[in-house]
C-alpha cells in the first residue's frame, strides 16, 4: 500500500480559502455564499484550467452584478462538458449559439436589454482561444468597434482542446500540436508571432482590456469587478493551462499559470482606452525553462537532442514582454 | 391608403410598423434599401426604443438576432444571394432553437459567375434550414406577408424568412398599401416568447444534444414547422378581415377546367397572369391555347403546402413547374416537391428553369410555352429562352465561360 504524504499548506495572501484576512479582502471563491455560476458535476478534465477560470469569472461576476447576469457562450470544452442534455452545470441564464459567433449573440443580447430598458441586466460572452482569435475574430472585433455593452472572457489554453489538440492562432513557438507534430529542425508550431488577442483588443481602444491567468485569484476577480464597473465593450484574456493539451500533471494547473507570468512569457496587465495603466509586477522571475520542462508538449525541446537553441528563443520572447511592459508595474498600485 | 412608393420603402414601412425591437443589418444588393429605410427611421426616433445594429457580416447580423430573440425581444434583419449564404450557420440555429426571427430576402442569383440580378437561388439553397419560407407575388403581397410573418413566427415560434424578388419586386414603385398601426397591432400582439434569457429565471439554451434525443427535437421542430400549415392561413384571414387582400399558401388563377396547371413562385406569377388573362380577353379567341392554363401560385414553399397543392391541381392532365433556380446535376427543386406532392397521380411533370441571374421571363416566351405544352411538346426539363448559339459556340471552342 503506497501512502500519500500529506501537505500543510502555507495559506498566503494569493490562497482562495484564506480566513486570516478581513472580510473585505477575501476572495469571492472563499466566500460560502458565492453564486457557484459553473456548478460542480460537470464534465470538465481534472485540473482543467477553464473550468477553473471560468467559475472564478462568473462569480465574480455574478457579486458585481447582483445576480443581473446573462452569459453567452462559445462552442468549446467549456460549452460541451458544461450542458450535456439534459444536464446543465449553469446557474444562471446561459445561451450557447454556435462556435464563432459568441461576440454577436452578446452584442444582440446587450442590445434587446436595452430596447427593453433593462440595462441593469448585464451581458459576459466567454469562449475559449480557438472561438476567439481564430473563428470568432471578426464578430468580436465588430462587438469591440461598436463599443457594445459585452465582458468578453477569453479562457486561453494555447490550442483547439475540444477537437483533440490542434494548433490555433493562439499557440505558442515549438508547442506540440496534433497538427504541428514535433519533427523537423523548428518541431511544434512553428515561431511565428501567433495572435496577441489582448493587445489586438487594445489597438481597439475599448473601455478595458485586462488579462489574467488562474493562478492570481485576486488578480482575476479584481478585474472582473472593475470591468463589470464599466460600460461598453471589454476584454478579459485569461490563461487557462489544459492538462490534456499541455501534457501536464492535473494537479500543476495553478502552478502552471504562475510560472507562465514569472517567466514572463504571459505578461498579466490591464489597459483604459486602449493604454496600458497596470502590469503586475513579477515577483522572482524564472528562467522560461522553468516553465516549458513539465509540459509534454515542450518535451523535444528537452529530449536527445536537447534544443537549447529553441529554448533560447523562447526565453527572447520572455525578453521582449518583460521590456516591453515593465515600466508599468505596479503603476496602479 | 395606397401610395406610390418603392417596395425596399413599403416593406421598410410595414417591417416599423411590426414593431421590431432590435434590427441587425448589413448591407448587400438588392435588399440594402429596406435596412436604410429602417435605420433612417431608428435614428430620427421614430422606432423607438428600437436598437439598429451595423453588424460586420451576415453571419454577425443573423448571430445578433439570435442573441436578441433569445431575450425575447421581436427581431429582424434583411439580406440576399451571397448573404444568405454567409448566415446559413446561424439560419439552422435560429430554427433549431425555435427563435422567431423575421428575415426578408430581397432574392438573387448565387455566384459564380457574380451577379447581382434576381433568381430564387439563394432562398432555394437554404430550403432546408428548418424556417417557414413565403413568396411575394407582388409588393402588396410582400406588405401583408410581413406582418404575417412576425404574427406567425411568434404563433409557431419558428423563423420565417419572407422572400421579396430583387429588383423585380424591391425596387419597383407602384402603388402599395401599408396597413395602418392599429390594424398591425391588432394581429400583432405583444410578443410572447416561449422562453427568454433572463436572470430572474435562469435557463440553458442551447446545450448539447446526443443520439439519445436528438431524434426526438428534430421531430419536435419538423411538428411546430408543420403548424404553419394551419396557422399561416389563419393570420392571413386575421389582417385579410382589415384589409380585404388574402393571399393562401396556395392561389389558382385560371379556369377550372384547365388541363394544363402552371406552378411558379414570386413576382413571375404576375407576369404568367398577364400572359394568361391577355390570351383570354383581347378577342375571346382562344387562339393560343391560353384558356387551357391554369396558374398555382405558390406563397409558401416551407413547410411544402402538399394537400393544397393536390387539392388544387384537381383534375389537370399536365404540370409545368416554373423555377427561378435549380439543383446542379439534379434538375428541378420545386418539381420535386410537386412531384411528392403529386404521388400517386399519373400526370407529366415537366421542370422549366427560367429567370436565372436577372434574364426577363418574357410574355412571348412563356405563350410559346404553353403552345408547345397544348402540343404535348415540352421535354422533361428545359431552361427557358437558352441561347443555343452561344452554348454551342462555348462548348466548340473548349472554354466554358
Amino acid at each position: 500500500m503506497t501512502a500519500t504524504p500529506i501537505k500543510f499548506y502555507q495559506v498566503g495572501s494569493r490562497a482562495v480559502g484564506n480566513r486570516l484576512l478581513p472580510a473585505e479582502l477575501r476572495t469571492e471563491q472563499s466566500s460560502p455564499d458565492r453564486s457557484n455560476a459553473l456548478t460542480s458535476g460537470h464534465r470538465a478534465c481534472q485540473g482543467c484550467g477553464e473550468a477553473l477560470a471560468a467559475r472564478y469569472v462568473l462569480d465574480a461576476a455574478v457579486r458585481a452584478t447582483s445576480g443581473r447576469l446573462i452569459t453567452v457562450n462559445a462552442t468549446g470544452c467549456l460549452e460541451v462538458f458544461s450542458t450535456p442534455y439534459p444536464e446543465s452545470a449553469w446557474q444562471l441564464p446561459w445561451m450557447h449559439s454556435l462556435f464563432a459567433n459568441a461576440p454577436s449573440v452578446a452584442s444582440g443580447v446587450a442590445a434587446a436589454l436595452a430596447a427593453q430598458g433593462r440595462s441593469d441586466i448585464r451581458v459576459l460572452a466567454q469562449g475559449g482561444d480557438g472561438a476567439s482569435v481564430d473563428i470568432g475574430l471578426a464578430c468580436l472585433s465588430g462587438m469591440f468597434e461598436r463599443d457594445d455593452d459585452v465582458l468578453y472572457v477569453c479562457y486561453d489554453n494555447e490550442a483547439y482542446m475540444n477537437t483533440g489538440v490542434q494548433r490555433s492562432g493562439a499557440t505558442p513557438p515549438f508547442a506540440r500540436t496534433a497538427t504541428t507534430e514535433a519533427l523537423g529542425p523548428e518541431p511544434g508550431a512553428s515561431p511565428g508571432q501567433g495572435k496577441d488577442l489582448a493587445r489586438i483588443a487594445m489597438a481597439h481602444e475599448i473601455a478595458y482590456v485586462a488579462t489574467a491567468t488562474v493562478a492570481e485569484l485576486h488578480d482575476l476577480e479584481r478585474k472582473v469587478r472593475r470591468a463589470m464597473q464599466l460600460r461598453g465593450a471589454r476584454y478579459l484574456h485569461v490563461l487557462s493551462p489544459c492538462p490534456l493539451g499541455w501534457g501536464t500533471a492535473s494537479h500543476d494547473t495553478v502552478r502552471l499559470a504562475r510560472l507562465a507570468h514569472r517567466s514572463g512569457l504571459f505578461p498579466i496587465y490591464e489597459a483604459i482606452g486602449g493604454e496600458v495603466v497596470d502590469v503586475l509586477p513579477i515577483r522572482d522571475r524564472v528562467p522560461v525553462d522553468e516553465y516549458l520542462r513539465p509540459q509534454r508538449r515542450y518535451a523535444h525541446l528537452f529530449g536527445d537532442p536537447p534544443r537549447p537553441d529553441l529554448v533560447a528563443r523562447v526565453q527572447q520572447l520572455a525578453d521582449r514582454n518583460v521590456a516591453r511592459f515593465a515600466r508599468w508595474e505596479g503603476a496602479g498600485a | 391608403m395606397r401610395e406610390q412608393q418603392e417596395g425596399s420603402r413599403a416593406v421598410a414601412r410595414v417591417v416599423a410598423r411590426c414593431r421590431p425591437a432590435v434590427v441587425p443589418a448589413y448591407p448587400i444588393t438588392p435588399q440594402t434599401h429596406i435596412v436604410e429605410g429602417l435605420g433612417l427611421m431608428v435614428r430620427a426616433g421614430e422606432l423607438s426604443p428600437c436598437r439598429f445594429l451595423t453588424v460586420e457580416s451576415e453571419f454577425a447580423a443573423m448571430s445578433a438576432a439570435i442573441g436578441a430573440s433569445a431575450v425575447g425581444t421581436r427581431t429582424y434583419t434583411a439580406t440576399a444571394s451571397q448573404g444568405l449564404l454567409y448566415m446559413a450557420e446561424p439560419l439552422f440555429n435560429a430554427s433549431g432553437l425555435g427563435l422567431p426571427i423575421v428575415l426578408t430576402v430581397a432574392n438573387r442569383a448565387i455566384g459564380a459567375p457574380i451577379n447581382i440580378w434576381n433568381d430564387h437561388s439563394d432562398a432555394m439553397s437554404m430550403r432546408d434550414c428548418g424556417w417557414v419560407q413565403l413568396y411575394a407575388i407582388d409588393n402588396q403581397h410582400a406588405v401583408d406577408l410581413h406582418v404575417q410573418a412576425f404574427a406567425l413566427a411568434e404563433r409557431i415560434s419558428v423563423p420565417v424568412m419572407v422572400c421579396v424578388d430583387g429588383f423585380v419586386l424591391t425596387h419597383a414603385s407602384e402603388p402599395i398599401d401599408v396597413p395602418d398601426q392599429d390594424v398591425v397591432d391588432a394581429v400583432l400582439p405583444d410578443i410572447r416568447p416561449r422562453q427568454r434569457l433572463d436572470p430572474a429565471e435562469p435557463v440553458t439554451i442551447g446545450a448539447m444534444v446526443g443520439p439519445e434525443a436528438f431524434t426526438e427535437v428534430r421531430y419536435l421542430a419538423q411538428l411546430d414547422l408543420l403548424r404553419a400549415l394551419s396557422e399561416f392561413p389563419a393570420v392571413v384571414a386575421q389582417l385579410g378581415a382589415h384589409t380585404g387582400r388574402e393571399v393562401g399558401p396556395v392561389t389558382r388563377f385560371g379556369p377550372e377546367s384547365a388541363r394544363t396547371v402552371v406552378i411558379a413562385l414570386g413576382s413571375v406569377c404576375g407576369t404568367i397572369r398577364a400572359v394568361l388573362e391577355d390570351g383570354v380577353d383581347t378577342d375571346g379567341v382562344d387562339g393560343d391555347g391560353l384558356g387551357d392554363v391554369a396558374l398555382l401560385a405558390l406563397t409558401m414553399y416551407r413547410p411544402f403546402p402538399s394537400a393544397a397543392i393536390r387539392a388544387a391541381v384537381g383534375d389537370a392532365e399536365r404540370v409545368i413547374v416554373l423555377e427561378r433556380a435549380f439543383a446542379p446535376g439534379a434538375g428541378g427543386i420545386v418539381t420535386a416537391d410537386v412531384r411528392g406532392a403529386l404521388t400517386g397521380r399519373d400526370l407529366p411533370l415537366h421542370t422549366v428553369v427560367a429567370g436565372l441571374g436577372g434574364r426577363p421571363i418574357t410574355e412571348a416566351a412563356l405563350r410559346e410555352l404553353f403552345a408547345r405544352a397544348r402540343r404535348d411538346d415540352l421535354p422533361d426539363v428545359q431552361f427557358l429562352d437558352l441561347d443555343e448559339r452561344s452554348v454551342h459556340a462555348a462548348r466548340t471552342s473548349g472554354a466554358s465561360s
